[in-house]
This record gives C-alpha cells, sequence and structure tokens, in this order.
C-alpha cells in the first residue's frame, strides 16, 4: 500500500499521454515538422503539463519535505555540460526517427504494437549501454 | 469564421481540450510522485536508475505499473489511442537505442526535462529541450527528404 500513491501517479501519466494523444507517434512527428501539415498538440500537453507542474512545485519546495516527511530527491546537477547536450541532441534524433519518447512508448506496449515492443527493448539496450560507458 | 456544423466545431474543440487536459493530468501526476514519494517523475530516470539498481526501487515499479495497467485499460477501450508506426521495423530498433542512450546520457527526456525541469526553472533542462526539439525537427525534416517515412 506504501507505493499505491506512485501506482496512481504512473496511471494518472498514462491516462493523460492517452488522453493527449501522445501514444499516436504520428502525432509527435507531425508536431516536430515545421515544414509540413504542423500539429499544435504536443505544445498544448506540454503546456497543461508545466503550468500544473510549475505550480505544485511551488509549493511542495517551499515546505521542503514530502507529505509523508520523507526528503525530495531533487536534481543538483545546474551546469550545462557536454553529456547534456550530446545525449539530449541524440535522443532528439531518436524521438524524431519513430515519434516515441520513453512514457508513452511504455504505455504502448501493452497494445501488443510489435514497434512499441521492439522500441522500448532497444531502448533498454540504449539505457543499459549509456550505464556502462566510460567516465 | 465559426463553423456552424456541431460536429466539426466539436472536433476542433476537442483537438484544444483534449491535449491541454491530458497534459494538466500529466502534470498533476508529476506533482503527486513529488508530494509523496518526493521524486522526479521522470520516465526515462524511473526506468533507466531501475535498471542498474538505483534506489527508490518501490515506488519505480509502481509507477512503472501503472503507466502499462493505463495501457491495458486503454487497449481494451480505446484501441484507436494508438497509432502505428511512422518508419520502418529497423529504424524504430534504431530510434529506440538513441532514445534510451540519449536520455540516461542527458539525464532526462520529455517527462523529466520537458515538464519537470522547465517546471522548476532549471537551466540545464530548459537548455536540454531546446536541444531535443531542434534535432528531433531536423530528424523529421531528414527522414521526408529521403522518403523513410511513411511505413505504417
Amino acid at each position: 500500500m506504501r507505493h499505491l500513491p506512485a501506482f496512481v501517479a504512473g496511471a494518472l501519466f498514462g491516462a493523460g499521454l492517452l488522453l493527449s494523444g501522445m501514444t499516436q507517434p504520428a502525432k509527435v512527428t507531425a508536431f516536430l515538422d515545421v515544414g509540413g501539415g504542423w500539429d499544435p498538440s504536443l505544445a498544448l500537453v506540454m503546456a497543461g503539463a508545466i503550468g500544473v507542474f510549475a505550480v505544485a512545485y511551488r509549493a511542495i519546495a517551499r515546505r521542503g519535505r514530502t507529505l509523508r516527511g520523507g526528503r525530495l530527491h531533487l536534481p543538483i546537477r545546474t551546469h550545462v555540460d557536454s553529456n547534456l547536450l550530446a545525449g539530449a541532441a541524440v535522443f532528439g534524433v531518436g524521438w524524431g526517427l519513430a515519434g516515441f519518447c520513453p512514457g508513452p512508448a511504455i504505455v504502448s506496449l501493452a497494445s501488443g504494437s510489435t514497434s512499441a515492443i521492439v522500441f522500448v527493448a532497444a531502448m533498454i539496450a540504449g539505457m543499459i549501454a549509456a550505464g556502462r560507458r566510460p567516465g | 469564421m465559426v463553423d456552424r456544423n456541431p460536429s466539426v466545431r466539436y472536433l476542433a474543440a476537442m483537438s484544444v481540450i483534449a491535449p491541454l487536459l491530458g497534459g494538466a493530468m500529466i502534470g498533476l501526476a508529476a506533482a503527486v510522485a513529488l508530494a509523496v514519494d518526493g521524486r522526479i517523475a521522470g520516465v526515462s530516470g524511473v526506468l533507466g536508475r531501475l535498471l542498474v539498481g538505483g534506489d527508490g526501487r518501490g515506488f519505480r515499479v509502481a509507477f512503472l505499473a501503472g503507466l502499462v495497467a493505463v495501457g491495458l485499460l486503454g487497449a481494451a477501450a480505446t484501441p484507436s489511442a494508438f497509432g502505428g508506426r511512422v518508419v520502418s521495423l529497423p529504424l524504430v530498433g534504431l530510434a529506440g537505442v538513441l532514445v534510451g542512450w540519449g536520455t540516461r546520457v542527458s539525464n532526462g527526456c520529455t517527462s523529466g526535462h520537458g515538464v519537470c525541469g522547465v517546471g522548476r526553472l532549471s537551466p540545464r533542462s530548459i537548455v536540454a529541450v531546446v536541444t531535443f526539439m531542434v534535432t528531433g525537427a531536423a530528424t523529421v525534416a531528414v527522414v521526408r527528404l529521403l522518403g523513410l517515412g511513411g511505413a505504417s
């Protein structure tokens, strides 16, 4: 029961992705296709998500602890480095290629879609490879 | 000009309301994860750190289970919510490797950097989002130029 809120958060997150059409790779590539028939959906999704989270974050950060009195595990790095730039650039290429980012791909696994299964298996391999890189 | 056909107006309204509402649900979910478990709901980080045996295992497993569970529900209720692929299967596999590697090296994806990081006004995340949007758009342009799309 301790992890029920995390399960509910995951389900709510996934339901948001489904409702907003982000589990349709063509909608994602249509957002990135600035020269073609541009679909602004993804920008609206980001605006809705960032707007709600930004307000909640301020309240939670001011409190400094979780509702259970635990610690907030917030990122501590603040400087832009070459790993950030290279990783984000490579992620963008994969994202634009298949129209999948990690969240929608995992939600799409359940549809039994071959491409979602191939994508997630390859993504896990890429994550493991990143963990083994030198430095 | 406002279309007088109610179904056209409904579809036009839904094309704005559905993504905004879906986005708000994502933001609320990220707020719950931070408020209750003190964790950033960045999907690549939640999964990637689970793979290397990082802390917060219970939170990670439960959050991912929630994503999969709602996927099962969605697949049963609205199978049309899931789209086909936009490039050939080998390219989908290549894309998966790039997304897995890139998100771990840069410590975040569309949710960790895009939603949570930008929501916290983190300079690192803002730079990451601009970077992956630019390379993503460039990739879509190249895919179209080379005629690699349309595999669905």
